[in-house]
């Protein structure tokens, strides 16, 4: 196994998270350094992610690397019912590192246990997805100057969202406060808020979206997804109560940023999108930098 | 007397005594006695004064590694281990819980790759607020002891 991988933002100390967000900051400042000449990246994706999929072979590219791989299950042998025990040793023949997404929860973990070469989590189910939350991160220091002492709303899908536990986790070592705004049926799951008892972060609940958030440095939205569920009805309602509009933001602090982690449905109204405060599509871009920092650091390059 | 014809005393081996009834069977299969050459005495359904019920095993001339024991602590937390050597306890073995419990345990996760795929499952045992939990090593998910599925 290789003790290089990045399955869980957990697997990260402060101190590291701090170095990766760093480094970000230096390839946001010159993203072309030819680091990787000569490496082999493989994107292996079990399950379609263009988004991420393009984010981390930009990264590759622009560090001089090359990439192998592929896109989708359909083309790859797994398809043929090969394990993934098996497809990892294969690919780790040409390979120097593998970005890998997966659906099924835990298949980094174990990829990460089977293989020579270090894996790099884009995604295993509803698990981990580690580099969407230090891209995260990265947009919070970025646009609010410190990640210390900062006051988050969360909003949306709190029960599902994996992108909202690992922020929490991420943000613990930075003294934040949080305000959880969910409907009944997508709150917040009772470890988290047991996580914040034991780790001395103050947090409120709330269930509409209404100016509840005028005290708030950051307003990170998540999708409501329809299938999550069971009453229709109720998904109406909720839908309607959850989308983000610009008359709400009258009173929001000025160095409020709005986050998304993409792609939005109707939580957010398009004229956000014009508002300063709007900041998912800059969060995007800063994936890039945030992963080109990631794969240097997952093969020892700086 | 009557005790004595139920479960017939050991000369050497090891008694696995309290055993609520309905967890004999997941002891005898998560200590693999079924595959044990050696003489073994189970009894259960014996009346007990503490637990209503008990079971109770005894394998004759084999003595367990403590990892092995230490499974018996996730479904039978209160079973009483005694090691005999010529008739006599020389060993009274406590039960905690490993600090890892690996295969007998299954993921409640159905979208977890120890369920779809020949991995083996990890789990690992946490205490949260007095209470047990077992961590899925692979997919993260907690489960309380009590609610645990034992392959
Ligand atoms: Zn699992």
């Amino acid at each position: 196994m290789s003790n290089n991988s990045l399955v869980s933002i957990s697997d990260y100390s402060k101190e590291e998270i701090l170095a990766i967000l760093d480094s970000a900051a230096e390839f946001e400042a010159n993203p072309n350094r030819k680091t990787l000449d000569g490496r082999v990246i493989a994107t292996l994706f079990f399950e379609p992610s263009t988004r991420t999929r393009l984010s981390f072979e930009t990264a590759v590219i622009r560090l001089g690397g090359s990439i192998i791989g592929f896109s989708d299950a359909a083309t790859s042998s797994s398809s043929k019912g090969e394990t993934l025990n098996d497809t990892i040793h294969m690919v780790s023949c040409y390979a120097d590192a593998i970005v890998m997404r997966h659906p099924l929860d835990g298949a980094a973990r174990y990829a990460a246990e089977v293989s020579p070469v270090p894996i790099i989590n884009a995604g295993d189910g509803s698990n981990q997805h580690p580099s969407q939350t230090l891209l995260d991160l990265y947009s919070i220091l970025k646009t609010q100057g410190t990640l210390e002492n900062l006051t988050i709303c969360l909003v949306g899908d709190l029960k599902y969202g994996r992108t909202v536990h690992s922020l929490i986790m991420a943000m613990s070592h930075f003294h934040p406060t949080f305000k959880f705004i969910a409907p009944d049926e997508l709150k917040m799951p009772d470890e988290y808020k047991v996580f914040c008892q034991k780790n001395n972060i103050p947090f409120t609940e709330v269930n509409e979206l209404t100016e509840n958030f005028n005290d708030a440095d950051i307003l990170y939205m998540t999708r409501v997804q329809k299938e999550r569920f069971l009453d229709l009805m109720e998904y109406e309602r909720v839908k309607n109560v959850y989308t983000l509009k610009n008359f709400m933001l009258v009173n929001s602090k000025p160095n409020l940023r709005i986050l998304h982690p993409l792609p939005r449905v109707n939580e957010i109204d398009p004229d956000v999108d014009s508002n300063e405060k709007a900041y998912y599509f800059r969060q995007a871009q800063n994936g890039l930098y945030v992963r080109q920092a990631i794969v240097s650091k997952v093969l020892d390059q700086k | 007397m009557e005790k004595e014809l139920k479960v017939a005393a050991l000369r050497n081996g090891t008694v696995i005594d309290h055993i609520p009834a309905d967890k004999l069977y997941k002891v005898v299969s998560i200590l693999h006695l079924n595959e044990c050459a050696q003489q073994i005495t189970i009894g259960n359904n014996l009346d007990s004064a503490k637990i209503g019920k008990k079971g109770i095993i005894k394998i004759s001339d084999r003595v367990f590694a403590q990892v092995e024991t230490n499974k018996i602590a996730l479904i039978a937390p209160n079973a009483k281990i005694n090691i005999i050597r010529d008739f006599v306890v020389v060993e009274k073995r406590a039960l905690c819980l490993p600090k890892d419990i690996h295969e007998i345990v299954q993921c409640a996760n159905p979208n977890c790759i120890t369920n779809n795929q020949p991995v083996k499952t990890h789990f690992h045992v946490v205490t949260l607020g007095g209470e047990v939990i077992l961590k899925c090593h692979y997919c993260e998910r907690e489960v309380k002891r009590e609610d645990a599925k034992i392959k």
